[in-house]
């Protein structure tokens, strides 16, 4: 009856606050044996948003939510204050891992259909948090107050603007006013860490009672075809004759893969550091060229790609397509089949979505269609010669704005065609009517050129040839 | 352990049950006056930007001899009623042409496809848009790309030789 200081001093807190009444069945609860390593994604995304919790709190202690401050904290941070990189860098690889892990969860319990019957508001729940957890990244990269955020806001508005009736409105709301000002950032901030967190802890807190009142979904198997009627004594019965307490049996994968996560969040901020700021969030800096971080990189791409005619009903009806889409899921189906083996449609859709964000990832990665303002004139030893005219219409070629579409021999935009052989392919003639008349995405150059001029990019354009 | 349990009221209580409802009705009813009371004003700040009217100015971008026929410069200007604390981005920034000796015209900077500034290139003669590739001539009027119309245009006028253009929201395309 020897028992020790401290399991005595336990058993007596333990009775007084009731932690094991309480928390022992739910860490206890029974689970499928064999759901393994596919079920770790789901407590993966809750260790990554706790570690946006904790190093969001953390870098509250510095910064400074104020238009007119918020950029000269973000300096101290990154650059002055021990830890400040790292905490910067965790809070950006967290929301990376966060987005990133949820995208995962998601596609793993639709292709094993564990969102059907009972457990649709499990599902349900889930588009909730991934809707807010795009929001909340993308509020995130607005605190960033760098240029690059604060021309995000504007395109924000802008987007929202296109909105039937309630557009402008929107718009006003996001900018907070007739456009960035001492309001803009605060709100904001408070969006980014109270609002959104709050339903997010409200969603996560559903979404767990759920997994408890219903069940880890059982691994499907091809052919086990799910009934409501007879399912719930049918997993009652599963349980009782196989299950596996929660803790520890299952628990330590989730825990092995979730610290691995954190750790590698960690690993990514110490040897990549944070995303760099870029210029002060001047609105007269007119040098700007805002893209989004890669999670919404794709939509970038989009935005660029979508035919004029179309782009206003895409831009609006889409999100929300997708949204209603996403809801729908268990309505359409919530029984039958669960095993991905028997349903290719499911494969089919993942498969297309994962392609169609992948393919527009990389043509806003690469975006063909951005003017390069960067590029100089073309260098002497590609121009090829001193003699005149050529020699000037190589310089008109940057002078006149063709080489921010037009690459010749590596030099120049991507938007329109590369003309490093143009002289093969056009006449004096046709080079001329396209140059003075533009086209499809090109303006017409008549009002901007002298006769002199013309005829000296002319010859320059016709001495590009393959030789 | 379970024994320590508070025990549950008995089933046959001493209200009767009209009263019970009467006294649920009444909780839930004080239960959302409550949260009324806190989330009027609540509410009324997070929509506050919608109520607020912004009186708009004229701010002098500098004289009109220091612009030159036919050329287009950048010029900066505070917004209409900066806070305080908005620092830096209370600055606005527009595209002034002199079209002649009297006429000027002030093009905001803000392309009219998602809102991305659009720079001046003097040699071409154009406006670009470096986020998905919209065009602007001279006038404003769309050469290239996906913007759905000209570039807007902010009022200006000379006065005492100064040219001065009046503060406006940030265009929204509708």
């Amino acid at each position: 009856m020897r028992m020790g200081v401290l399991k005595r001093a336990w058993r007596a807190f333990d009775d007084r606050i009731g932690v094991s009444d309480i928390l022992g069945p739910v860490l206890k609860h029974p689970v499928p044996p064999d759901a393994r390593w596919y079920y770790i994604f789901g407590s993966a995304t809750l260790f990554a948003f706790l570690v946006q919790v904790a190093t969001g709190i953390a870098l509250a202690l510095a910064y400074i939510p104020s238009t007119a401050n918020a950029y000269d904290t973000l300096q101290f941070i990154t650059h002055q204050a021990p830890f400040g990189r790292l905490l910067r860098g965790m809070h950006y690889f967290g929301a990376s891992a966060m987005v990133l892990l949820i995208g995962v969860h998601m596609a793993r319990t639709f292709l094993m259909g564990a969102y059907k019957f009972p457990r649709e508001a499990n599902w349900l729940t889930g588009v909730v948090l991934f809707v807010v957890t795009i929001i909340i990244a993308f509020t995130g990269q607005l605190l960033r107050w760098d240029q690059t955020a604060v021309w995000s806001i504007a395109v924000a508005a802008e987007q929202t603007g296109r909105i039937p009736l309630i557009g402008p409105a929107l718009a006003r709301f996001l900018l907070a006013g007739d456009t960035w000002g001492g309001q803009t950032l605060s709100r904001f901030f408070a969006f980014h860490v109270f609002f959104i967190p709050a339903v997010i802890f409200v969603f996560i807190g559903v979404h767990l009672w759920l997994v408890l009142r219903h069940g880890i979904s059982e691994p499907p198997r091809a052919g086990r075809v799910l009934d409501p009627r007879t399912y719930r004594a049918w997993y009652r019965a599963l349980l009782s004759r196989e299950g596996r307490p929660f803790w520890p049996d299952a628990a330590w994968r989730d825990l092995l893969f979730g610290v691995g996560v954190i750790a590698a969040i960690a690993f990514a901020a110490v040897v990549l550091g944070p995303p760099e700021l870029g210029n002060p969030p001047d609105p007269t800096i007119i040098q700007a060229d805002p893209r989004p971080d890669w999670y919404l990189l794709w939509y970038f791409g989009l935005l660029a790609l979508l035919p004029p005619a179309i782009e206003t009903p895409v831009m609006v009806l889409a999100p929300l397509v997708a949204l209603a889409v996403l809801l729908l899921v268990p309505a359409v189906s919530n029984r039958g089949e669960r095993s991905p083996a028997r349903r290719p449609w499911a494969i089919g859709f993942v498969f297309l979505t994962c392609l169609m964000i992948g393919t527009l990832w990389i043509a806003g990665a690469r975006s063909p269609w951005s003017p390069v303002f960067s590029a100089g004139p073309i260098p002497a030893r590609i121009v090829g010669t001193t003699a005149q005219p050529v020699a000037w219409g190589g310089r008109l070629f940057y002078d006149k704005g063709c080489e921010y579409c037009h690459t010749i021999a590596g030099y120049g935009g991507t938007r329109g065609p590369d003309l490093t052989t143009v002289g093969d392919r056009l006449t004096p003639e046709e080079l001329t009517w396209r140059i003075l008349n533009g086209g499809t995405n090109m303006p017409a150059f008549a009002g901007n050129l002298t006769p002199e001029q013309l005829d000296a990019l002319i010859a320059f354009l016709k001495s590009r040839t393959a030789r | 352990m379970n024994g320590n349990r508070p025990a549950s009221p008995p089933a046959e209580s001493a209200a009767p049950p009209g009263r019970r409802e009467a006294l649920t009705r009444v909780s839930v009813a004080l239960g959302a006056l409550g949260a009324a009371i806190v989330a009027v004003p609540i509410v009324g700040f997070l929509l506050a930007p919608l109520f607020e009217r912004q009186v708009q100015v004229w701010r002098p971008v500098g004289a009109a001899d220091g612009f030159r026929i036919g050329e287009t410069v950048k010029v900066d200007f505070p917004d209409s009623s900066p806070l305080p604390w908005a620092g830096i981005v209370a600055q606005t920034a527009a595209w002034l042409r002199r079209e002649s000796e009297d006429h000027f015209v002030a093009f905001s900077v803000h392309c009219t496809h998602l809102g991305c500034p659009v720079r001046w290139l003097p040699g071409a003669d154009l406006f670009m848009c470096p986020c998905h590739g919209g065009v602007y001539y001279k006038d404003g009027t769309v050469a290239a790309g996906p913007p759905p119309k000209p570039l807007s245009q902010y009022p200006v006028r000379v006065r005492n030789g100064q040219v001065e253009i009046q503060t406006s929201p940030i265009p929204i395309t509708t």
